[in-house]
């Protein structure tokens, strides 16, 4: 009965996943996060015309506003569907960084540290991969889904905690079919151990697993190949009215993939949507990719809520930065890292609840409550019971904590407003 | 005939005048044309005496390996050398071709006179520009109509076989004038042109100073230095302005000295004209002249150490894969510095930037010749040992691609090979994950890497039964026995003979193949299993 219920629209379950989906509809509320949804809209959503529109004022730039369920806040236009799950989310608008440019802005708000020259930070999800190890997986437990530039690395734990990187999800993994018959593929490997003994006489034991990590890989990799666990990539076996759900665009489909590698014990997975830099013809520009935004986020909170994901599934959805009030002569709106948005659901995070604001006039620079980016960090971490201020030695040889922000108690369940 | 002889002089006079002017024309034209050429101050493909720099650096080395405990390298052997030098030149392994004539070379010296060969080998130049070019202007096609990246890396390409001085090549990219077409220097001023309001100032300096003097002095744009940091926002901002009186107009690009460059400061309410100023060793800059062929004086001034220190490091990035300095363009301008850094720029500023001489002092040194096996923890990153990097996606690809044929693909090869060559490159750089920047982050493998290589088009392509065009297929026809088949797949993927287990365990495989098919399928085996390996994935 409970697995029927929980495995409802999700026939392709692995033995993994529904041992899994037993699990999680019997945990009792309030145990830590196991799984990390990012959505990123890059480029920097502009937060007057999505989460936190203003269309009485000057700055509002001809953006409409409709009611959410939170009672009393407005989303702009377009987000009806996002702006009808709210009750299950927390908005956060004002959010606050100190970068301004996107790839800075980018490393920063995926690291929760800004660029150092002497060392490449882990991406967040890489942190609790590295910290929950999830033994049980056959498919890479770290996914990035249409990356843009940036994508999720490992940093200085090694690039085997990079993303795994995919395109579309309409297909299955490229090139993971073998070329010939299995008894080929086994001689294969065979003369494989023979050559990779060769190169590595007289080298460090450690050479594989600390420095290439190439033998690693293609084990992975064959596991990979193998294994049931491929189908959650391949959303071409989902219903047609799951997919149409989602809107059935690439970022759509890459939300429903998220869902069934998280369904399938994937510990963190990004999702990108750019199009976000409105330099001009913001108003356009925003709300086309509002349309494609909507039905996938509000689709994939709700889809989460119904295989009872949400509890132990954290959400983040947001840019690198905002965008400003101002708007230029072309008009477009321009970088903005002070006072913008990001949606956050799930995992412990509270619901139905709006944590700052910003200034309806566009004058004042800084919002109410800021939010800073090593804090939503510090939050983010504290959700999956990882002790964020646990000092690691880099290999540069300096201690650093894997967060320096603190929790921001005002955007937990936990805590009553 | 009378009635045309009061005309016939007048008429004679014009055509020979004509006729004078003409060949004036014509004459002044190849004249200029000749003069443009430019002129190879150095010889380019000759080889010279580097010995008393090589030991100087390596006594640098030696005597810092010592300090540290650390033992000596033992030398690698020539065919490893031979591999490593096709690779950071001409982006792929050798060829079987290329390997037989090295074996067939007598005395001493094997790997020196095979550099000799590569330096003059379009090739070589074709990929260091391109390598280059990454720095300078990345690797987008960039504005349209006025941005030419291809010319810009021809250009380069040019001046990399002729042996230009290195300070001239980025003397002419940042003072350069005219149009992107027929002065190529120029692109690299007209990439910044994104936003369609001219040249881009701050890009200008940033690029200037990160790709030619090592200093990250663009992260103090927005405000002053922090944790230490030494700059100033006026530092970046005054660098920049040697640009500001840059523009387009229907002449190409050109200086206007009405134009100026502003910058409302951080703190500040309005903007404000920026003076020109240079943030270090005011002393080499020019009083007067054109505020960039100023700021070019004073770039590669010999006086300005931080020029020669700066393509040092990038020379030995791109030779072992991994820069003397990390990052390759942050360097202290004051030090402190590893060894062989002083004694190398040094030797570059006194032979007058001699890209070609720097080349060949690097790869003579011990450490460039030093084998990559090693069981000391400490010794590759000390340089003891040469340094395991993995080999960047196009050579990736070009090896791929070299190994699947018995003859060297270049310039010189028929032009299909090449299309087809660029087609598969295309194709399996993007999907082998290449950034679009010349970085060397040494990270290790990927699980997307080895799928594509185990179960890709390219690899299954290049190794399957083809007694016409593939090489697998013709090794296995064309040699005497299984285990000359062995040694020659192994020098084509590898680069090297195989051991004696490794021979009597693909010897063994060819053996049991008992039809023409079965020994093609075990020949394509072998093909696939070396493709696969670290050691042809990796540089070492």
């Amino acid at each position: 009965m409970i697995r029927g219920a929980c495995t409802a629209g999700a026939s392709w379950l692995t033995p993994l996943a529904d041992i899994l989906a037993v699990e999680a509809e019997k945990a009792p509320k309030g145990k830590p996060a196991k799984s990390l949804i990012l959505l990123w809209l890059g480029g920097a959503a502009s937060q007057l015309d999505t989460f936190d529109p203003h269309p009485t004022t000057k700055i509002g730039g001809g953006v409409k506003g409709i009611d959410t369920a939170i009672k009393g806040v407005q989303f702009a236009a377009g987000l009806e569907q996002t702006a009808s799950v709210m009750g299950d989310a927390t908005l956060i608008r004002s959010m606050v960084s100190k970068e301004g440019d996107h790839e800075r802005a980018f490393y920063y708000l995926k690291t929760g540290h800004r660029t150092d020259p002497t060392l490449i930070h882990p991406s967040v999800g890489a942190v609790i991969c590295h910290e929950l190890p999830e033994a049980r997986l056959e498919i890479p437990t770290h996914v990035s889904i249409l990356p843009n530039q940036w994508p999720a690395r490992g940093g200085y734990f090694g690039a085997q905690f990079d993303a795994f990187q995919m395109l579309d999800p309409i297909g299955s993994i490229p090139d993971v079919k073998a070329r010939v018959s299995d008894e080929r593929m086994q001689k294969r490997m065979e003369s494989l151990g023979v050559v990779e003994k060769a190169f590595a006489t007289g080298r460090l034991p450690n050479f594989d697993p600390q420095k290439t990590l190439h033998q690693l890989s293609i084990e992975r990799a064959r596991k990979m190949m193998t294994s049931e666990q491929l189908k959650a990539f391949d959303v071409s076996q989902a219903t047609a009215a799951q997919r149409n759900a989602y809107g059935d665009t690439p970022f759509g489909r890459g939300c429903l993939a998220a869902v069934r590698l998280i369904q399938t014990g994937v510990r963190c997975v990004e999702v990108t949507l750019n199009g976000w830099d409105t330099h001009a013809n913001n108003l356009e520009g925003q709300a086309s990719q509002v349309r494609i935004l909507d039905a996938a986020l509000a689709s994939l909170i709700r889809d989460l809520k119904r295989y009872h994901l949400l509890e132990s599934t954290v959400v983040v959805c947001g840019g690198e930065f905002g965008r400003t009030p101002k708007i230029n002569k072309l008009g477009g709106r321009d970088h903005w890292p002070t006072g913008f948005s990001m949606l956050v659901a799930g995992g412990g995070f509270a619901k139905g609840r709006v944590v700052g604001a910003t200034d309806p006039e566009g004058v004042k620079k800084d919002p109410q409550s800021p939010v800073l980016v090593e804090d939503l960090h510090a939050t983010i971490l504290d959700l999956f019971g990882i002790d964020f201020s646990k000092e690691l030695i880099t290999p540069v040889g300096r201690p650093m904590a894997l967060s320096k922000g603190e929790v921001v108690e005002e955007l937990l369940a936990r805590r009553s407003v | 005939m009378d009635s045309s002889s009061p005309t016939s002089p007048a008429l004679t006079w014009l055509r020979n005048a004509a006729v004078v002017t003409a060949l004036a024309i014509i004459g002044g034209l190849a004249a200029w044309v000749w003069l443009q050429k430019p002129a190879p101050d150095q010889p380019p493909n000759v080889a010279i005496d580097v010995s008393g720099i090589v030991m100087r650096v390596n006594a640098a080395f030696e005597a810092d390996w010592a300090s540290k405990g650390i033992p000596a390298p033992t030398r690698a052997d020539d065919l490893t050398i031979l591999r490593r030098l096709s690779l950071a030149l001409t982006g792929s392994i050798p060829s079987l071709e290329d390997i037989r004539e090295v074996q067939a070379m007598q005395g001493d010296n094997v790997p020196e006179r095979w550099l000799t060969r590569l330096l003059a080998d379009r090739r070589t130049s074709d990929y260091l520009a391109e390598r280059l070019a990454r720095v300078y202007v990345g690797t987008e096609n960039g504005p349209f109509l006025i941005y030419r990246r291809r010319r810009l890396v021809e250009w380069l390409s040019d001046s990399l076989l002729q042996n230009r001085p290195y300070d001239r090549i980025v003397r002419e990219l940042i003072e350069s004038k005219g149009v992107w077409t027929t002065n190529p220097a120029v692109n690299f001023i007209t990439v910044t042109n994104e936003s369609q309001k001219g040249p881009d100032e701050k890009k200008l300096a940033a690029k200037v100073s990160r790709a030619f003097l090592g200093v990250r002095i663009d992260c103090v744009e927005c405000h002053d230095g922090k944790l230490g940091s030494p700059w100033k926002q006026s530092d970046f901002h005054q660098l920049a302005a040697y640009f500001g009186q840059t523009k387009f107009d229907f002449t190409g690009l050109r200086d206007d000295p009405k134009q100026h460059y502003q910058m409302r400061y951080l703190g500040e309410t309005e903007p404000a004209v920026i003076s020109a100023k240079v943030p270090w060793k005011p002393e080499c800059m020019p009083d007067q002249g054109p505020p960039r062929s100023r700021l070019a004086d004073w770039v590669t001034a010999k006086e300005n150490k931080t020029f020669a220190r700066t393509l040092v490091n990038r020379f030995w990035a791109l030779l072992f894969n991994k820069p003397l300095i990390i990052p390759v363009d942050d360097l202290p301008l004051d030090g402190p510095f590893p060894p062989g850094m002083e004694l190398l720029a040094e030797d570059f500023i006194a032979h007058d930037f001699n890209l070609h001489r720097l080349i060949r002092v690097i790869t003579a040194t011990r450490v460039f010749e030093a084998s990559s096996v090693t069981d000391h923890p400490g010794a590759e990153a000390q340089w003891a040992a040469f340094p395991v990097t993995r080999l960047r996606p196009e050579q990736m690809a070009g090896s791929v691609i070299q190994a699947a044929s018995l003859c060297s693909i270049g310039a010189e090869a028929p032009v299909i090979f090449r299309i087809k060559r660029d087609i598969d490159v295309r194709n399996f750089v993007k999907r082998y994950g290449d950034k679009g920047e010349d970085d060397f982050d040494n990270a290790g493998s990927t699980i997307p890497q080895r799928l594509l290589l185990m179960n890709g088009n390219m690899v299954t392509d290049h190794v399957k039964g083809n007694p016409l065009l593939s090489a697998c297929t013709r090794i296995g026809m064309l040699s005497p026995d299984n285990r000359a088949a062995v040694e020659s797949a192994y020098l084509a993927v590898f680069t090297r003979k195989p051991s004696a287990e490794e021979s009597a365990h693909f010897e063994e495989r060819l053996a049991s193949a008992k039809s023409m098919s079965s020994r093609s399928i075990a020949m394509s085996d072998l093909y696939w299993t070396l493709m696969n390996a670290t050691e042809f994935s990796w540089n070492h």
